[in-house]
């Protein structure tokens, strides 16, 4: 086992960061910590690397109990979310730092430092900006060289702190497919925190969702993604429309509509319930399709790029709904503001429970 | 239909968007007096005094042993002072911005006091610590160790007086650059004085040195810290400027602006240095 995370639990003053987190990860896998700002993500990465101590818990790195190391003595390679690059040092300087530091008899010897920072810059693609100083470079480059000098040390774990949210959007897809690809290079297990679902989805293994220091779900991206646990999980993985309603005899209230329960909740005493529906799992028709078809008037269209945004104000509901359709459709349909249109809701999503968004 | 404005009928902006004129000469105007009133003609002056009495006269009233000594003795405390405080300095900077302790704040209140209290009072306090007639300070002197009116108390009295310039230059550079380069060195395996020794000190290298000046120029016209612990024997705890005043005292106008015109040219070397630092520290700061 790569990383064994017992029981972590650790309080700041008047609140607790991270509430009894037990996680094992895979040697060799790449799993994404996703979760909002403030969940508690950041610290428990920088409990791995011993940057924090836990309150209570044990942090097992390849089957050594590491929890009351000190930073030096982990071997955990760290990327932090500005980079963090020694100013004054060049890019060659930067990366060979961790080798150049070593104790005497474990030190390698120039050339051989000069080989493995050349071989690393290589990897990384940045093998031109050897004599470069942090400043002389741009955002995605300055990550990859923190990338570098990361992985020149060996390290048994890798861990990323939000290495993608200081650049643009643009970088920010290049660099992201770039890492998936060195990874499946390199294989050296790695963990990495991003408030962002769809790098999580792109880029992971599998994703671990975190709020408010408790691990809600952990699978692979597909798995999160179609089977999410609860209205949290599917909330946070995309953009939803949300339904107050009840349940009752196997049938879910939404607005003056009923859809089926799920199986799990068909013989569910009445209660509360929140219905979630993607805007990309909306049907949009000129034609009345099926007698379930909500009939809804357009007020407002967004252009998204490839995608139109839809707000649609449909009959026996109080809130508008938001639908996106492919653009084709768009025009094929001929639709525009004011229009009445028929919506059919094609997955509907039932959660029970206090969440509330 | 609505002509396209080409490069030539394009209107031109000629004047950059700046105050009036009348208000700009009288700005400088105002700058310029106070410059000639406060700087110029007094330097002129402390020249034309030093040198009244000719060449001759005024090297030899710098060169004269009680001159000397009181040189000597200036740059002694000024090579005491200035490494201790810029240790002291490093280190409560360090501390501050690192580290979260309990009365933090207080701390930093603190390291102004040497600027907020008058030096005479600075010097007071220590004549009242460590003078013959207290507890401590007559334990000292049947332990032959002389503090108030000798070396080791004007080089105290400086050190208090000049504690902050050091710190104070340090503290908002180092919060500004924050831990994150410590921490990375830490995960890459580094021991505390390498970090501090490859990370840090190059970090914080240029302000550094900056403080350090200041500290140093301070500490050669510091008087009244001086004067209060100093006993102004001539030939043994007169600096400089407690010279220029003993000879001032006496009437000997020429020879007392001859030995002040030594202190106006290590101001300037100090000023020239401070500017060269400053070019540096600014390219330097870019380097983010």
């Amino acid at each position: 086992m790569g990383i064994e995370l017992q029981n972590i639990t650790k309080k700041f003053s008047g609140y607790t960061a991270l509430d009894n987190i037990s996680l094992n990860v895979a040697s060799g896998e790449l799993v994404a910590l996703l979760g909002p700002s403030g969940c508690g993500k950041t610290t428990l990465l920088r409990i791995i690397a011993g940057l924090e101590l836990p309150d209570v818990g044990k942090i097992i790195l390849e089957n050594k109990d590491t929890t009351n190391l000190p930073p030096r003595e982990k071997n955990v390679g760290f990327v932090f979310q500005h980079y963090a690059l020694f100013r004054r040092l060049t890019v060659f300087d930067n990366v060979a730092f961790g080798l150049k530091v070593l104790p005497r008899k474990d030190r390698p010897n120039r050339k051989e430092i000069g080989d493995r920072v050349e071989h690393l810059l290589k990897l990384v693609q940045m093998d031109w900006a050897i004599k470069r100083y942090p400043s002389q470079l741009s955002g995605g480059q300055r990550q990859r060289v923190a990338l570098a000098r990361a992985l020149a040390v060996n390290p048994k774990v890798l861990l990323l702190d939000e290495p993608f949210s200081a650049l643009d959007a643009k970088v920010r897809q290049e660099l992201r497919r770039w890492l998936r690809k060195l990874h499946d290079e390199i294989h050296v297990t790695s963990i990495f925190v991003t408030h962002d679902q769809e790098e999580a989805l792109e880029l992971a293994d599998r994703i671990v969702v975190i709020n408010k220091g408790r691990i809600e779900q952990q699978g692979t991206p597909q798995e999160v993604y179609d089977h999410p646990k609860n209205a949290f999980v599917y909330n946070f993985l995309g953009n939803v429309n949300v339904f107050h309603g009840r349940i009752k005899n196997g049938k879910v209230t939404l607005g003056s509509h009923h859809v089926d329960a799920p199986d799990e909740l068909k013989h569910a005493e009445e209660k509360a319930s929140q219905a979630f529906v993607r805007p990309h799992e909306i049907g949009i028709s000129r034609i009345r399709s099926s007698e379930t078809d909500l009939t809804g008037t357009i007020q407002e269209v967004r252009l998204m790029g490839g995608q139109i945004g839809l707000n649609l104000a449909c009959e026996g509901f109080d809130h508008p709904i938001d639908a996106e359709i492919p653009r084709d459709l768009y025009i094929n349909l001929e639709l525009a503001k004011g229009d009445t249109v028929f919506v059919s809701l094609n997955r509907v999503k039932v959660f029970t429970g206090d969440y509330v968004i | 239909m609505l002509k396209q404005p080409t490069p030539e009928t394009a209107p031109i902006v000629k004047k950059r968007v700046s105050d009036p004129l009348p208000i700009q000469m009288l700005l400088i105007g105002v700058m310029l007096l106070f410059f000639i009133g406060f700087i110029f003609l007094p330097l002129g002056l402390v020249f034309a005094q030093a040198f009244q009495k000719g060449w001759a006269f005024y090297l030899e009233s710098i060169t004269e042993s009680y001159a000397l000594e009181a040189v000597k003795l200036t740059l002694t405390t000024v090579a005491i002072v200035v490494p201790l405080n810029a240790f002291f300095g490093v280190t409560a900077a360090w501390a501050i911005t690192k580290f979260n302790f309990a009365g933090k704040a207080a701390l930093k209140t603190l390291l102004d006091l040497p600027f907020a209290v008058s030096p005479v009072i600075a010097g007071l306090i220590f004549v009242l610590l460590v003078g013959s007639r207290t507890p401590f300070g007559s334990w000292l002197g049947e332990h032959g160790i002389k503090i108030i009116f000798s070396t080791p108390g004007i080089v105290i009295a400086t050190l208090f007086v000049t504690f902050p310039f050091v710190v104070r230059e340090l503290i908002p550079l180092m919060e500004a650059q924050g831990r994150d380069e410590e921490e990375a060195a830490l995960t890459l395996g580094a021991k505390g004085w390498q970090i501090f020794a490859k990370i840090t000190l190059p970090n914080i290298s240029w302000g550094l040195l900056y403080g350090m000046i200041l500290c140093g120029a301070r500490s050669i016209g510091e008087f009244g810290a001086v004067s209060v612990v100093s006993g102004h024997i001539r030939g043994q705890t007169n600096t400089i400027p407690l010279h220029v005043e003993i000879l001032y005292s006496e009437y000997n106008f020429a020879a007392s602006f001859a030995v002040a015109s030594i202190l106006v040219f290590l101001a300037l070397l100090t000023v020239t240095l401070k500017v060269a630092l400053e070019k540096q520290f600014q390219k330097n700061s870019f380097h983010h």
